[in-house]
């Protein structure tokens, strides 16, 4: 499959728009999700208050996040967590991979985890021949084909049953079929084997609550419990925003997750983990605190709340251009509308001139948002730099449309200049063929171009009042 | 003693469907205004600030509250508009001076729809429309000044017409400004699909209250070859 960047958005999702199976299989899932969704929060009266708690609980926690992460720090190190601090990817991957290293371990499994793709472990873990095992099942179908997740929490929405069973087929060698029963049989009995095994198992982590140190981790399958119980040495990979400060506040967020996410009342599986449990889980819990940009976002006041994130997916459901494309075209780890403001400050920048764009600001996704992050206003944010001042190496705005703009402003200060430019423009468009350049050629490949009034209507009769 | 308008007939209409501007004065006529018109206007600023040319937009909307300063009401045929407006507290963030006359203002400044019905108290225009009509919400409209009920009770008191909703909800028509240019083909996509929410419905025009989102319906629906009417609302009340 061809690697795609988040600098060529616009080339993407044409690509995108051209996989009529793909766009099947998004509407028929973001449709689906949408409407589980809807039926879950209708059940809940204080829906919009929740929504409020929880904005300001993430609010809080983040304006203090030195001291509620320090405190989850120490009280996870009294429960007998080693806990490990990661400034970037590498540092992070480089973590893990000494962990694995000085325990002896090779036999490697993992349970979803965005921060683990966020920080491309696989790949890291791949060079020490360590590559481990993706055990949620979307996850697996992933790694089988060799692609990333097109969506945060359905990694492989873009992929049909169809898809899927012909995957089978050529990766494990079973007999022909499209049956999800059977896929899915195929696939526990794979995966039975991996987690009888492993001797590292590696997780996200949803929540830390930094009264406790207990770290909690939401999932439907019962891999995650295996990833986290099964093998002899436990590592959880944790974005430092994930902190929470009370085991309170669980109640609000645990109401509002699922319900957003899957439609869920709650997820089948939830693992609360304080520290490790050497009778009858893993001998050691390593938690590996990643920061690779956060910090920089948590001192951006104007974009902290970008932070307030728990990752539902909600957004992604809701956006009428990931509906359109999926996630694979934002060519970053986090696509959708939360990814569009999120990858643009993480290490590395992805997008920062390309995806704050790839938005109508139509607003759906402020709408669903759990924890009301004002998506929209945090992408003009990011266009309004990605005008002033694009990272080093990305795409500066075209000459033209700098000075474009600032002609239309220069004509717009006045009536007279607004004639002008409007008298101009209506004896541009004349010439023949200027319809098919620029900005107006985008618009008539494929719509009319509506023909322009004889008089505006400041010039009519009715305009003199 | 009857209440005083400022029209912002917004650069869209005034310049490509003044039958909408003029509608507009014909309905707050209607509804007991005296409505006036300032030729000094050209536009709220928000190409330049959707597109993250904020000293632009800072440019034209500093013209804006000049030519509006002092308006008992400023009333316009678009949400989108009236949302950008809104959001001059974020374009003047940091000019306290520009900050206090946008403020002065933003409470005043209302679209068509949602002044008839929260200012005004109006409903019933007199208007008639024989037909069946989908109303398309445009997205600023009902999200950033979460008017979903206001342009519904004004057609439904619309003699002759049946108002239908679209049957997937209420979703982008993929217009968003520049959007539109920049990612045609996504932009054209997200028509289409919003279009195809009237399939089965067999309406006879499609209304919303921003003239944005009608130039990227009607201009799809002309390239399909379809011939579905597509009207502003001010132009139905007036009808």
């Amino acid at each position: 499959m061809t690697h795609l960047d988040a600098e060529h958005f616009d080339q993407n999702a044409r690509a995108a728009l051209q996989d009529a199976t793909l766009r099947q299989a998004l509407r028929r899932a973001t449709d689906l999700f949408a409407e589980r969704r809807a039926r879950a929060i209708g059940a809940v009266e204080d829906w919009e208050a929740l929504r409020e708690q929880a904005r300001a609980i993430k609010a809080h926690t983040l304006a203090r996040l030195d001291h509620y992460l320090t405190q989850f720090a120490d009280q996870a190190e009294r429960a007998g967590v080693k806990v490990h601090w990661a400034k970037d990817a590498a540092a992070a991957c480089r973590i893990v991979a000494q962990i694995a290293a000085d325990h002896d371990c090779h036999r490697l499994v993992k349970a979803k985890s965005m921060a683990t793709e966020e920080i491309g472990l696989n790949a890291a873990l791949a060079r020490a021949d360590k590559e481990p095992i993706e055990t949620d099942l979307g996850e697996w179908i992933i790694q089988l084909a060799g692609e990333t997740p097109s969506h945060i929490i359905v990694p492989a929405i873009h992929k049909t049953r169809q898809a899927i069973g012909a995957l089978f087929v050529d990766q494990l060698g079973i007999p022909p079929t499209t049956e999800p029963a059977v896929l899915a049989d195929h696939a526990r009995q794979r995966l039975r084997a991996h987690f009888a095994q492993a001797d590292l198992g590696i997780s996200g982590v949803n929540f830390g609550v930094a009264e406790t140190g207990t770290i909690l981790i939401l999932e439907n399958e019962g891999n995650a419990r295996m990833t986290t119980t099964l093998p002899r040495v436990h590592i959880a990979v944790m974005g430092i925003e994930k902190v929470i400060p009370r085991f309170a506040d669980l109640e609000v967020f645990l109401r509002l997750l699922p319900r957003s996410g899957t439609g869920q009342h709650l997820t089948t599986y939830q693992s609360l983990l304080t520290g490790p449990s050497p009778q009858d889980g893993p001998r050691e819990l390593h938690v590996v605190l990643l920061d690779n940009g956060r910090s920089r976002i948590v001192a951006d006041e104007a974009m902290r709340s970008t932070l307030a994130c728990i990752r539902c997916g909600a957004c992604l459901n809701a956006c009428p251009v990931y509906q359109q494309i999926g996630g694979h075209a934002y060519g970053s780890v986090y696509p959708g509308p939360i990814g569009a403001i999120l990858s643009p400050q993480l290490d590395g920048h992805a997008g920062a001139t390309t995806l704050p764009f790839a938005s109508s600001l139509c607003g759906a996704c402020k709408d669903v948002c759990p924890v009301k992050i004002d998506i929209p206003s945090l992408l003009l944010e990011l266009r309004h730099r990605a005008v002033l001042s694009p990272p080093p190496h990305q795409r500066r705005r075209p000459f033209l449309e700098r000075l474009g703009f600032r002609l239309w402003a220069f004509c717009h200060r006045g009536p007279r200049r607004q004639a002008l430019l409007m008298f101009l423009t209506r004896l541009l468009l004349r010439v023949p063929g200027v319809r098919r350049l620029g900005p107006a050629g985008a618009w008539t490949a494929t719509r009319e171009l509506p023909a322009p009034p004889r008089l505006p209507f400041r010039r009519r009769p009715e305009a003199r009042r | 003693m009857s209440t005083k308008v400022a029209l912002f007939a917004t650069c869209l209409a005034d310049q490509f469907w003044p039958e909408v501007a003029t509608a507009t004065v014909k309905v707050l006529e209607r509804a007991g205004c005296t409505v006036t018109f300032d030729a000094r206007q050209t536009c709220c600023g928000q190409p330049a600030f959707n597109s993250g040319y904020r000293d632009d937009a800072k440019a034209v909307a500093r013209h804006w509250l000049d030519v509006f300063a002092g308006a008992e009401h400023v009333v316009m045929p678009s949400g989108s508009c009236a949302a950008m407006v809104h959001r001059y507290e974020q374009l003047f963030a940091d000019e306290p001076g520009q900050l206090a006359r946008a403020h002065e203002l933003i409470g005043r400044t209302h679209e068509l729809a949602g002044f008839l019905v929260r200012v005004l108290g109006v409903t019933d225009l007199g208007a008639r429309f024989p037909g069946k009509v989908a109303f398309h919400d445009s997205c600023h409209g009902l999200r950033e000044l979460g008017q979903r009920e206001e342009p519904r009770a004004l057609l439904r008191q619309v003699t002759g017409l049946e108002l239908v909703e679209f049957t997937n909800g209420a979703t982008c028509c993929g217009f968003g400004g520049t959007f539109a240019v920049k990612f045609p083909e996504l932009s054209t996509a997200m028509a289409d699909h919003r279009l195809a929410g009237t399939a089965g419905l067999a309406i006879d025009a499609i209304t919303a209250v921003d003239a944005s989102c009608l130039m990227q319906l009607r201009g799809r629906l002309q390239r399909t070859g379809s011939n579905l009417r597509v009207l502003h609302l001010a132009e139905i009340l007036a009808s």
